[in-house]
């Protein structure tokens, strides 16, 4: 029961952050937390245990496919977070370590949901979760973008508890006997009741896809993830959305057992090209570095969904890209946070030549961009090549040809206003402000590293991940 | 039974009108309480033989929708010494005849969707999409965080209605992690709304525009 660890491990650790006394070292129970965390998610990748029959949750192929990409992750976030609050040592960091290590427990929780109501319950905990982070800064303009965020996701979260109701009554009514494990869900087949499978569907997709940042549902990221430290940022963009990911891919492979896979494929392609689109739009008009990450952030949630509505090659590729996109954005998360914090603005108006400020951080943002652009050797650029290929081989030819239009606009957007910030002279008010913000090895080796993942996934893939993917991809999309 | 019960539906419903209608705070939060607490004695109802745990479930619900979160409410109303006016950015009379309307709607829909035969003849199905409705015309409808948050608290009542067609089959802890989930949310927003009135010197969402494109 080594899985169980993964849930305990971290809030543990979240109930000795809360009772910890001291400020200053508090904050080292989080790389000690992820590293455990880390070792047992990458033990449990080699070694995956037997799954129970019926169980409520368990360590299957699909959270063997993603969750050691969350836990590294956290981790590698982990090292970041304890230079970063040495730099905010004005602001208490009992809260925020707290939160930061309960999210990690309830994201572990949610992926290894096997059951329709506990991968509610655990999504919505996590949700609350993120809110202490996000206003971390105590400003106003945090507040304003927690109170959006609290709002916008509690509306999405209730609306997937009526998709689980509906698609828990399409049970009972098909002749269930009340058992809301997937497994047993997908066992049923086209007895579910159509319409109430229906209604599930659209409830269901339209919640987790809100959590996932799905346009036009995703109205909270740009507040969110601009107000909030990077590494929240980084946390949200690679963590929270493949927690909603999955719980989108579960319940597809429940309606797909039941008869309703052209529905899911048409609106997973509709809801993935649209916000593509919006994203690509909003990236060629964005002022903000941060909101930028956001709305790219939304970008590839749009990817994802494409891919997942492409069959089994493509839940394959989404799957691929979930770790190399995560990633990626760790890299780009950590160093906008680092640039944030040497210009003491956020604006394209007010922040230049960032290149001369922090130019280890600009360094690393600038191969970021390149990376989550799609520019070999990268791993994002293998990853979206596979989504592009399975458009091909399964006839979606349209789909291909929108999803590399709005890749390249999301090009022109992404490259304008980072060179924009990078490049130039530095404004004569970043110039003034009097402490220099000091690029130490704990705030420059963690996206580094984030960088590095990115391109050994791309050009050297382990077998032991693409043979999890397939045996994930197996069981969400099984071939007759 | 289906007889009580149906009364008891066909009063949330009512209430729902009534949320709709109100022009001030204090009469909104009374009509989601009473409805959260009527919603808690459904459970006792639709059970024909009594099990503890519905009990539990059911005290828990009527405890914290009908007297914590309200209570809740109301000390945050006091504390930002705001005037109680709803301030509707949707009309009275228009949100109300959109309730209304869903109300009818509701009623028709459910007659034609599919149900199990000890479901036929309830209200269960309409009057948790009524409720549901409601729900989202006072999110979007109202400027004041406070009466957000009721229309919330509405939503998740239609939610729980129709979370009672699966009583019998699912078991009950899930419903107690959704309690447990809807107390610990409201909390955490009754905090972010202390923090935006003292940050804001307002309650009035409509002042929150600083994140725009």
């Amino acid at each position: 029961m080594k899985e169980i660890l993964l849930i305990a491990i971290p809030l543990l650790a979240a109930g000795a952050a809360f009772i910890w006394p001291n400020e200053r070292t508090r904050p080292r129970l989080l790389p000690v937390a992820g590293a455990l965390h880390a070792a047992l998610s990458l033990w449990l990748l080699v070694n995956p245990p037997a799954l129970l029959t019926g169980a409520w949750f368990g360590f299957d192929p699909v959270a063997r496919a993603v969750l050691p990409m969350v836990s590294l992750l956290f981790f590698i976030c982990s090292i970041y977070a304890v230079a970063y609050l040495k730099v905010r040592a004005e602001r208490r960091n009992r809260l925020f370590v707290f939160a930061l290590l309960i999210l990690l427990g309830f994201l572990s929780l949610a992926l290894q949901a096997q059951h329709l109501g506990l991968l509610w319950v655990a999504a919505e905990a996590a949700t609350l979760m993120t809110v202490p982070l996000l206003h971390f800064n105590g400003t106003a303009r945090a507040f304003e973008a927690s109170w959006k965020y609290l709002l916008v996701g509690g509306t999405g979260i209730a609306l997937s508890l009526l998709g689980s109701f509906c698609l828990g009554y399409a049970s009972l009514h098909g002749g269930g006997n009340g058992d809301l494990t997937f497994a047993a869900l997908a066992a049923q087949g086209a007895s579910l009741t159509r319409p109430w499978l229906i209604a599930a569907w659209v409830l269901l997709l339209a919640g987790y896809g809100t959590k996932m940042g799905l346009a036009p549902m995703h109205t909270w990221k740009p507040d969110a993830y601009g107000e909030a430290p990077g590494i929240v940022g980084a946390l949200l963009a690679g963590g929270m959305t493949t927690m909603a990911f999955v719980a989108v891919l579960r319940v597809k492979q429940v309606v797909d057992a039941a008869g309703g896979g052209e529905m899911t494929q048409r609106t997973l392609l509709a809801f993935g090209l649209f916000s593509m689109l919006v994203a690509a739009l909003f990236l060629l008009s964005a002022r903000d570095f941060k909101r930028m990450l956001a709305y790219s952030s939304v970008e590839h949630m749009g990817i994802l969904a494409v891919g997942a509505a492409l069959g089994g090659l493509g839940i394959y590729a989404a799957l691929f890209h979930v770790w190399t996109n995560s990633l990626t954005k760790g890299a780009l998360f950590l160093s906008a946070g680092n640039i944030r914090r040497a210009a003491n603005a956020r604006n394209e108006d007010e922040v230049s030549g960032m290149a001369w400020r922090s130019p280890l951080s600009a360094r690393i943002f600038i191969a970021g961009l390149f990376a989550i652009t799609a520019c070999p050797p990268f791993g994002p650029f293998f990853s979206e090549l596979r989504i592009v290929r399975a458009a091909f081989t399964t006839g979606n030819t349209f789909t291909a040809v929108a999803f590399l239009g709005c890749l390249l606009f999301a090009f022109f957007g992404l490259t304008r206003l980072v060179f924009a910030i990078v490049d130039g002279r530095p404004r004569a008010a970043a110039r003034a402000t009097g402490n220099r913000f000091r690029e130490t090895s704990g705030v420059i080796l963690p996206p580094l590293a984030f960088l590095v993942f990115s391109i050994w996934l791309g050009l050297a893939t382990p077998s032991l991940l693409t043979e999890t993917w397939s045996a994930a991809a197996k069981l969400l999309f099984p071939t007759p | 039974m289906t007889n009580a019960l149906n009364l008891f539906i066909g009063l949330a419903m009512g209430l729902n009108l009534l949320a709709l209608a109100s022009s001030r705070l204090p009469s909104v939060i009374r009509a989601a309480a009473l409805q959260g607490m009527i919603l808690g004695i459904l459970p006792l109802l639709i059970e024909n033989h009594f099990q503890w745990m519905v009990g539990v479930v059911a005290v828990g619900t009527i405890t914290v929708k009908g007297f914590v979160i309200p209570h809740l409410l109301r000390r945050a109303l006091r504390a930002a010494n705001i005037d109680r006016e709803v301030k509707p950015l949707i009309g009275f009379v228009p949100s109300l005849l959109l309730g209304a309307s869903a109300t009818i709607g509701a009623v028709a829909l459910g007659g034609t969707l599919p149900l199990l035969p000890e479901h036929a003849g309830s209200l269960l199905v309409p009057g948790s999409f009524a409720t549901v409705v409601a729900g989202f015309l006072l999110l979007m409808g109202r400027a004041k965080a406070i009466s957000q948050v009721c229309g919330y608290l509405i939503l998740e009542n239609g939610i729980y209605l129709f979370g009672l067609l699966l009583i019998n089959s699912t078991p009950l802890l899930v419903e107690a992690g959704i309690l447990l989930d809807l107390t610990v949310a409201v909390f955490v927003i009754g905090i972010i709304m202390d923090r935006i009135q003292k940050e804001f010197d307002t309650l009035d969402t409509n002042k929150l525009t600083s994140l725009r494109e």
